[in-house]
């Protein structure tokens, strides 16, 4: 296995990269516009042609693996009992598998959320509601109210395993096209990921991209294996672990502002402190959230609605600009490319701001209690103070002719001081675009996937 | 198995008598909840619901238990589990207040049962083997 193609089917770009593990390195990159929506090997076949000409020779691949956000990426419906806790619980699995999560419902399901559920297009539905032994009423219901709809798409139970029969039952009564996994969350507070994302993962290969027209390509290379924000997570994961003899970053965080969404990702343990009382749902080590209002084209009306008008004047009047009006001109030209001053200082000033805003929906929270006992500190959420890298990745800000001053604001506290943000980290930058693809190669090669991030991840200033 | 949420209530971090009462309801042969320190009302609450408990036993020994307990009952109604027992003990009120009257202001605030200060977890065990059965 010397000549490794990874590819990554964007929702606009198809990207590729080629290594060649023998030199243990990149060797070539190209990437082409993705024709999914008439036929997604067509980009691919413009793009390899690139890469061929860059390349000067037409190198037979003995691994060509792919990663997946076209068409959408993975849609999911997350559908828990209680807000804060299998709700919750139920998102996060959703978010590390590497989805979006267009809808989520709280208790019963009513008719409305059944009709959401076919105008957002989900591609797949997270069941769950109950601790093992708990409350079967609300999915038992549930599953009922799913089956009286005639839902055709999959979908996951990962709930109370007290009622699996019962469900198990249900799918069968109503044809529904039904998986069990694992509890999201088999106790009070305690999140368990693992079962049901391999299930998603497992419905995302069979199922999905063959419903996208994703499949074809499988003719042509090896397989598609992974939706790209999960390919994403494991190149984070390894390249802050470590492998064997080759040791990893520590703690960091991930920023990747794109067009429609802003993702996060952290790496690290919710804390590492003694003297603090951990509140709320578990906290995965490897988390992942996306804010679907924050984005540079087609969420960029998003951005200002997370703020208050008298805020939006003032940035106006600061910043010299009119925030509306450019937030609306980019929704509706989401292939914009700023090719001006103002343009691009303007999608600075945007991207900043979701990065802002991403952090401050991510970060854990602390505050101090006062006690009988003294002053006791009450923490919700994940400690970043410590984290030693946070890294940009996405078009803006890779493209940015001041990317730090976009992840700067990762670690702005303003005036929330309670914000576990980090607190003095260093800041790398993906400038060739490879986490994905690094995320595919770790699969076979995670040695040499964690040598060439290492190595291509270039170092930016530190704030001062 | 019948559940039992048990934790302590409010700005309060007294663990000891949280784990002996846990220790005590788990060995009686109750799944038990326990959601320790520093927990609010929302916290007892959503723990019964996902766990589908038929008890809350909320514990409080720093004399702020009638602040933080205030509209429990309430809460429960509105969060569907209106039906469920609630126990309270521990320093519930601040100072030497008579008991009797104490226990009927908790009373009046929807809880089933009250303990004063220094009641053994094994009175209130009976108590709830007669209220959920063995």
């Amino acid at each position: 296995m010397r000549y490794y193609l990874l590819i990554d089917f964007g929702s606009t770009f198809t990207k590729l990269t080629a290594v060649d593990a023998a030199f243990g390195d990149i060797i070539g990159t190209a990437s082409h516009f993705t024709t999914v929506a008439t036929d997604i090997r067509d980009g691919y076949h413009n793009a390899l042609k690139i890469l061929y000409q860059k390349l000067s020779s037409n190198i037979k691949f003995d691994h060509t693996i792919a990663c997946s956000s076209a068409a959408g990426g993975l849609k999911m419906a997350a559908i828990g009992l209680v807000q804060e806790l299998t709700v919750e619980a139920t998102k996060r699995v959703c978010l590390g598998a590497g989805a979006k999560v267009d809808l989520v419902c709280a208790h019963h399901l009513t008719k409305r959320d059944i009709q959401n559920i076919a105008d957002y297009k989900i591609d797949i539905i997270l069941l769950a509601g109950g601790s093992d032994g708990g409350n079967t009423e609300s999915v038992l219901f549930n599953a009922r109210k799913l089956g009286e709809a005639k839902i055709k798409i999959p979908v996951v139970y990962a709930g109370n395993r007290s009622c699996q029969d019962e469900i198990e039952d249900i799918f069968h009564e109503y044809g529904i096209n039904g998986y069990i996994s694992e509890n999201v969350m088999p106790k009070i507070n305690i999140l368990n990921v693992r079962s049901a994302r391999d299930k998603i993962r497992e419905i995302f290969l069979k199922q999905i991209i063959e419903a996208k027209g994703i499949k074809k390509i499988e003719a042509e290379i090896d397989r598609v294996i992974l939706p790209t924000p999960e390919a994403v997570l494991q190149a984070a994961e390894l390249l802050s672990k470590g492998y064997l003899d080759e040791a990893g970053l520590g703690d960091i965080v991930l920023t990747d502002v794109g067009g429609a969404t802003t993702d996060m990702y952290s790496i690290c343990n919710s804390t590492n402190r003694s003297d603090v009382v951990l509140h709320g749902l578990e906290e995965p080590f490897a988390k992942r959230t996306v804010e679907g209002d924050l984005g540079m084209r087609y969420s960029a009306p998003g951005i200002i609605k997370t703020l208050t008008k008298e805020e939006v004047i003032q940035i106006n009047k600061a910043k010299n600009v009119d925030l509306e009006k450019e937030v609306n001109y980019r929704y509706s030209h989401v292939d914009m490319v700023p090719n001006n001053p103002h343009d691009e200082y303007v999608d600075q000033l945007l991207a900043e701001m979701c990065v802002y805003r991403a952090m401050n929906r991510h970060v854990g929270r602390i505050e101090e209690v006062l006690t009988p006992m003294g002053i006791i500190y009450n923490q919700i959420g994940k400690d970043l103070t410590g984290v030693e890298y946070v890294i940009g990745t996405g078009g803006v800000v890779i493209n940015s002719k001041a990317p730090s001053e976009i992840l700067f604001q990762a670690t702005n506290i303003k005036n929330m001081p309670g914000e576990l943000r980090p607190h003095d980290p260093k800041y790398l930058l993906d400038k060739d675009y490879l986490l994905a693809s690094m995320g595919l190669l770790s699969q076979t090669e995670p040695a040499l996937a964690l040598k060439i991030m290492k190595k291509h991840l270039m170092p930016l200033e530190k704030k001062v | 198995m019948k559940s039992i949420v048990i934790g302590v209530i409010g700005a309060d971090v007294h663990a000891v008598g949280n784990k002996i009462i846990e220790f005590t309801l788990t060995n009686a042969g109750y799944n038990v909840i326990n959601i320790g320190v520093l927990s609010s009302l929302e916290d007892f609450i959503n723990a019964a619901i996902e766990t589908d408990a038929k008890l809350i036993l909320v514990s409080s020994l720093y004399g702020h238990g009638e602040l933080d307990c205030r509209g429990m009952r309430d809460k429960c109604i509105e969060a569907g589990i209106g039906d469920i027992i609630l126990y309270v003990g521990g320093n519930i009120v601040v100072g030497k207040q008579d008991f009797t009257e104490v226990k009927e202001r908790f009373l009046q605030m929807g809880f089933n049962r009250v303990y004063p200060p220094g009641t053994s977890i094994e009175k209130a065990l009976g108590d709830i083997k007669a209220d959920l059965g063995e």
